[in-house]
């Protein structure tokens, strides 16, 4: 009996030996490039905020704990990419939901045009953000097309490249601009999900639009809406290539479109600081972590 | 009453959609526009969309003046088509593996995925960095696409893809005594064309508009990719605004084209992203 036992047992057992060795090739070239350029990365990165990192006549790391992290709880630029950052969340975030929101329904009320609507907002979603950051520069020239626009129904114009009081603003309207359009389609897709029954039944108990809206097509958006913010946060926390090419890379005038991402490429190729580079990296890392927690648990707690 | 109700809004509804059309469209045209002025024209400034003396110059001139912009174009293609092509069998195949096959670590390898997926991204830019440094990478084709070469997001949407999937082809082939090294090529990868056409899509445009990442490896304007050229030709001759008009205008025209023939499965692709929560 044991022998026989053994003699099914065995080619079974080299089949799956087989099996997990195509398993492991399928795996292996994801798992050595994930591994080896993020999840490395990842510790390297707590690993490198906690040494000051001298990059001449070969590599070396001096331990010094807390400091990086200590010293950019004082350091004044942090202080103000920080305030820039937040402040641009806290405006682009809601603005761009919203406008999305009312372009998906509105473009999904529509009969005719609507692939049409669909592919001319998508516009500025595939269009390069150093495409679209230039030709907004060129908009917001001094004498471009916006100030043009401004007098000419008598409001005030501004140098919106060189004002600080009004650059991240024009940062801001153009990024809104252009990830609107992103969110839309996704809420474009939800709202086709809906199952049109529930409207049909609404109508017939006597819903009218507004109560339709807010009875069936809110409630049927919350996890979209959960994403779509959840998105938005982690995207507008990580401003960088609009500043950059707006600011040639310094982040003025006067520090108004410096933002966090900005200050870690600063720190790493014009003051060669990776450890305190890698410092304010795991801190951003923390925030968005933090927040999108929080925000999930916000989502959560509304739900019972 | 609530028929002319829902009239009055579609009305409404148009208006504003057109409206928010033009908004759309007005920045793209206004450039376009740029593109084709002489600079005088631009200079003197009366808000006209349509150039009063139309020149093709500005093209001409930006390759004059700036030889490298085929070059840069050639890295754009090259380094956005490895990334686009490498992604689409490394995902997939690691999306298959952990949807279909049953092996030691196949759920700890999904849930390195997920804290993959929580780590805001920047973390790794100073450490890639280095690693790129010490290999000896820096400023190289290779510098760009190896770290790129696989994408968690996308191994995530290639799961949930398998995991929908009838599994009945499979076992038919399998029971003909396939192994999984044949069936993945022959019966799995031409079923799941869709996925990757949608996958494929958002990875060209994507690694074709990336900016920051290019930004960090590549540093001799020989090796620059499309937005990194732009960007530095756009520093050269910052008051030539019709050059860089033209020049941005040139950029964008590939990824017009793709969009233009692809777009359903950019749609699909967006739509599905917008789904995975």
């Amino acid at each position: 009996m044991p022998t026989n036992f053994l003699f099914l047992e065995k080619p079974k057992a080299r089949l799956k030996i087989r099996q997990n060795f195509y398993a492991y090739i399928f795996v292996l070239p994801a798992a050595l490039v994930l591994g080896s350029f993020v999840l490395l990365p990842i510790v390297d990165a707590i690993f490198l905020s906690l040494h000051k990192v001298q990059l001449f006549g070969g590599i070396r790391y001096d331990f010094i704990g807390l400091h990086n992290f200590s010293y950019l709880i004082q350091d004044q630029q942090v202080g103000i990419a920080f305030r820039n950052t937040a402040q641009y969340v806290v405006m682009v975030v809601p603005t761009q939901t919203i406008l999305a929101l009312i372009l998906a329904v509105t473009l999904n009320s529509a009969i005719w045009g609507q692939k049409l609507g669909l592919m001319t907002l998508f516009l500025p979603t595939v269009t390069s953000s150093t495409v679209l950051t230039l030709i907004f520069m060129w908009i917001y020239h001094p004498q471009g097309l916006l100030n043009h626009l401004l007098a000419t129904i008598g409001l005030p114009t501004y140098n919106w490249l060189g004002d600080p009081g009004v650059a991240l603003k024009g940062i801001m309207m153009m990024n809104i601009w252009s990830t609107a359009p992103l969110y839309m389609i996704i809420y474009l897709a939800a709202l086709q999900s809906i199952p049109q029954m529930l409207y049909e039944a609404a109508e017939l108990d006597g819903a009218n639009i507004w109560e339709k809206f807010w009875h069936i097509t809110i409630p049927h958006l919350r996890p979209v809406t959960f994403f779509v913010l959840a998105m938005g946060i982690i995207g507008t926390f990580q401003l960088f290539d609009q500043s950059y090419i707006f600011s040639g890379g310094t982040g003025g005038p006067n520090n108004a479109t410096l933002t966090l991402v900005l200050l870690i490429y600063q720190a790493v190729f014009q003051n060669l600081q990776m450890g305190y580079g890698a410092a304010i990296a795991c801190s951003l890392g923390l925030i968005i972590m933090v927040i999108t927690y929080l925000h999930r648990l916000i989502f959560e707690d509304e739900k019972v | 009453m609530q028929i002319f109700q829902q009239k009055q809004l579609k009305v409404i509804a148009y208006i504003f959609l057109v409206i928010y059309a033009v908004i759309t469209l007005i920045p793209f045209m206004w450039a376009l526009s740029a593109s084709f002025k002489p600079l005088g024209e631009i200079i003197s400034q009366p808000a006209n969309f349509l150039p009063h003396h139309p020149t093709l110059e500005n093209y001409q001139q930006i390759f004059q003046r700036q030889p490298l912009f085929a070059r840069w174009l050639g890295n754009s293609v090259v380094i956005a088509t490895s990334i686009t092509l490498l992604n689409l069998v490394f995902n997939s195949m690691a999306g298959y593996a952990l949807s279909r096959l049953k092996f030691p670590g196949n759920r700890s390898c999904f849930f390195l995925i997920l804290v993959i997926l929580a780590v805001p991204l920047q973390i790794t830019l100073i450490p890639t960095f280095l690693i790129l440094k010490t290999l000896g990478w820096l400023n190289s084709y290779a510098g760009i696409i190896v770290p790129s070469m696989a994408n968690a997001t996308f191994i995530f949407m290639m799961r949930q893809f398998f995991c929908n999937f009838p599994r009945e082809l499979e076992e038919a082939a399998a029971l003909d005594g396939l192994s999984s090294l044949e069936i993945f090529p022959q019966i799995v990868l031409p079923l799941a064309q869709p996925a990757l056409a949608a996958q494929a899509v958002l990875l060209f445009m994507g690694s074709w508009n990336n900016f920051l990442f290019p930004l960090m490896v590549l540093f001799d304007p020989e090796m620059f990719t499309l937005p990194l050229g732009l960007n530095s030709f756009k520093g050269e001759y910052i008051s030539y605004w019709n050059y860089i008009m033209a020049a941005a205008m040139m950029l964008n025209l590939p990824i017009l084209l793709i969009y233009a023939l692809f777009n359903r499965y950019l749609i699909q692709g967006m739509t599905f992203v917008g789904n995975k929560e």
